[in-house]
């Protein structure tokens, strides 16, 4: 089996720090990381490798620092990375990502499944997923979290949505996007480190992939940003101390009546 | 001048609460560009008296394209309907819902028409200038606010957050026109086939549906403590978050996180026990109309966010509000 983990370089934000004026994040010095949904799609691919044999591929779409992401999923255990990599492909919303991503894919020769995160954590979109399976007209199943391999064509996936966990029989080839449910992702081996030193990162760009330059970066994208802000999210409330007997029940008594004052109670 | 629409969404031929947030947000957009508004459901099993309360709720149109074989999402073939619904129709402006379905189904669909798509908007408003939707989403974990347009693709698209909008009132005077669409074989995709739901569905709750959530993070110290939250959500009739740190212990199920690698949630109340309030966590949580924080650590960053926090021990507070709540009055 050919599987293919589309993965993304995220800023890290385990460590950073709030600006105590107004509730944000300082985001200057932060190092970039494996976008940590996507640690769930390149373990998930890693489990069937395990399982059932599979050739497991990373991608990643970004500039040439990115092949960082590409060693760290080597290091898990992939057997390739792929930087696709272009200044041309600068600025794109995810409708002109998916475009590149699902040529580059392409490129690559025969896939069997597309895995990919739930979502990456600073775009927050879920959309390049869906949209690289609908550039390649691929069945799509997202939000899974569990697989079972039912024959070379066939998976059974269990889909959690809102009322629960569907049960779908997916063809392949398909993309699926996972949730942290279906597996803990594994840690990076020394093996793997090595192996991630010695792997020749292949880039594919406008040079050796046949792409609509109107598809392509910021150009090709339809959305626009018109405006970034930066909201305020401290709110200023009450604060009130409960250290002791007396004064916990005088601090629930004005919890009680803070919530009937705003009709939630 | 071309319609706003909207996606309307049902489960068992019952029409789900979004799809009546949804023409809040798109009759105002309708109203100031002077057009109509159309909610089209893709679906099977839903009543005609159902359908007209999309009409009371603000629609002038509803399109309805009902099968047996479409009263399951499947991305493949409502993705066939709506794109050739939206060649023959045009419509200026497509809302859905950021649900499971509404997420999957409208890159998709974007993909198939080359147009945008902005995902998880909190606010849209029209571009006086030109017409054009304005789009703003929170980003990076809600520390910023984008606001996207997109000038010269059509329709423009967008997906809103559930609950982050009120259903309308229902008008009884409102009037509207209900068209059925005949299905078309030749849009069944069939690949992917709906087998069931799974029986056995452990504890899972849809948080994003909550109007209350009390949620327990590393400070609830075992699993054993949050049958203390149950208790709680059950008296304010609302349900369970938690923290990553709470899940990953396995205090309680994935379904309850909320936060970065978890759910986005918008209760009119929120209450957080012993939830320090990483920065991941606090972005599942800022949309929430009231933020309650009982942590015994003046320093957490969540009491610092809360518009009502408790400097205490969560053991002692949390036991004398169930005490309150069930005392009644």
């Amino acid at each position: 089996m050919n599987i293919i983990v589309p993965i993304k370089q995220v800023p890290e934000t385990s460590n950073v720090k709030m600006d105590p004026e107004t509730g944000t994040m300082v985001r200057s010095g932060v190092e970039s990381v494996v976008n940590p949904l996507d640690l769930y799609a390149l373990e998930a691919a890693l489990s069937l490798k395990d399982s059932h044999g599979a050739t497991v591929t990373a991608v990643t779409m970004g500039p040439p620092k990115a092949r960082k992401v590409l060693d760290m999923a080597i290091s898990m255990g992939c057997d390739d990375g792929v930087l696709v990599s272009d200044r041309k492909f600068g600025g794109a919303d995810t409708w002109a990502t998916s475009y590149t991503l699902s040529e580059a894919i392409k490129a690559l020769g025969n896939v069997d499944l597309i895995i990919a995160g739930e979502r990456a954590t600073d775009g927050d979109t879920a959309q390049v997923g869906p949209g690289i399976a609908a550039w390649m007209n691929l069945p799509l199943a997202t939000y899974i979290s569990d697989i079972e391999v039912e024959s070379e064509k066939s998976l059974i996936v269990e889909r959690l949505v809102e009322e629960g966990y569907e049960r779908l029989r997916l063809p392949l080839p398909a993309l699926i996007t996972v949730v942290k449910e279906i597996a803990s992702p594994r840690l990076p081996t020394l093996r793997g480190k090595k192996k991630a030193m010695q792997t020749e990162i292949r880039t594919l760009s406008t040079e050796n992939l046949t792409l609509e330059s109107t598809n392509l970066g910021l150009k090709g994208s339809p959305t626009k940003v018109v405006k970034i802000e930066t909201p305020k999210v401290t709110r200023g409330g009450t604060v009130v101390e409960a250290m002791d007997d007396a004064s916990v029940t005088e601090a629930v008594d004005r919890l009680m009546d803070f919530l009937r004052q705003r009709e939630v109670v | 001048m071309s319609y706003i629409w909207t996606l309307a969404e049902q489960a068992n031929g019952h029409l789900k609460q979004v799809s009546f947030e949804l023409l809040t947000r798109g009759r105002k957009l309708a109203d100031s560009l002077d057009t109509k508004l159309a909610s089209l459901l893709i679906g099977n099993g839903v009543s005609a008296e159902a359908l007209r309360e999309l009409i009371l709720s603000g629609a002038d149109e509803v399109y309805y394209v009902e099968d047996p074989r479409l009263a399951s999402f499947s991305c493949e073939t409502y993705s066939n309907i709506m794109v050739e619904l939206i060649k023959t129709f045009q419509p200026h402006t497509i809302l859905a819902a950021a649900t499971s379905s509404g997420r999957t189904l409208m890159p998709y669909v974007a993909v198939r028409v080359k147009t945008g798509l902005t995902a998880d908007c909190t606010e849209l408003d029209i571009e006086e200038t030109t017409g054009n939707l304005l789009q703003t989403r929170p980003a990076i974990g809600g520390n910023i606010l984008a606001t996207i347009k997109t000038p010269n693709h059509r329709p423009q698209m967008a997906t809103v957050r559930p609950k982050s909008t009120r259903p309308p009132e229902p008008d009884a005077d409102r009037d509207g026109k209900i068209i059925n669409v005949p299905f078309k074989e030749e849009w069944l995709d069939g690949r992917v086939e709906f087998l069931g739901y799974r029986k056995d569905a452990g504890d899972f709750e849809n948080i994003e549906e909550a109007d209350i959530i009390i949620a327990g993070g590393k400070g609830m110290k075992k699993a054993e403590n949050f049958k203390m939250l149950r208790r709680l959500s059950d008296s304010l009739e609302g349900m369970v978050g938690a923290t990553r740190d709470a899940v990953d212990r396995g205090w309680i199920g994935y379904s309850h996180q909320i936060g970065l690698s978890g759910k986005t949630v918008s209760p009119k109340l929120y209450i957080g026990a012993g939830i320090s309030g990483s920065i991941q966590h606090l972005a599942g949580i800022k949309t929430s109309e009231i933020i309650v924080s009982i942590n015994n650590d003046p320093e957490a960053p969540l009491h610092k966010i809360a518009d009502f926090a408790i400097v205490g021990d969560l053991f002692n507070v949390l036991p004398e509000l169930q005490k309150r709540l069930e005392g009644g009055k």
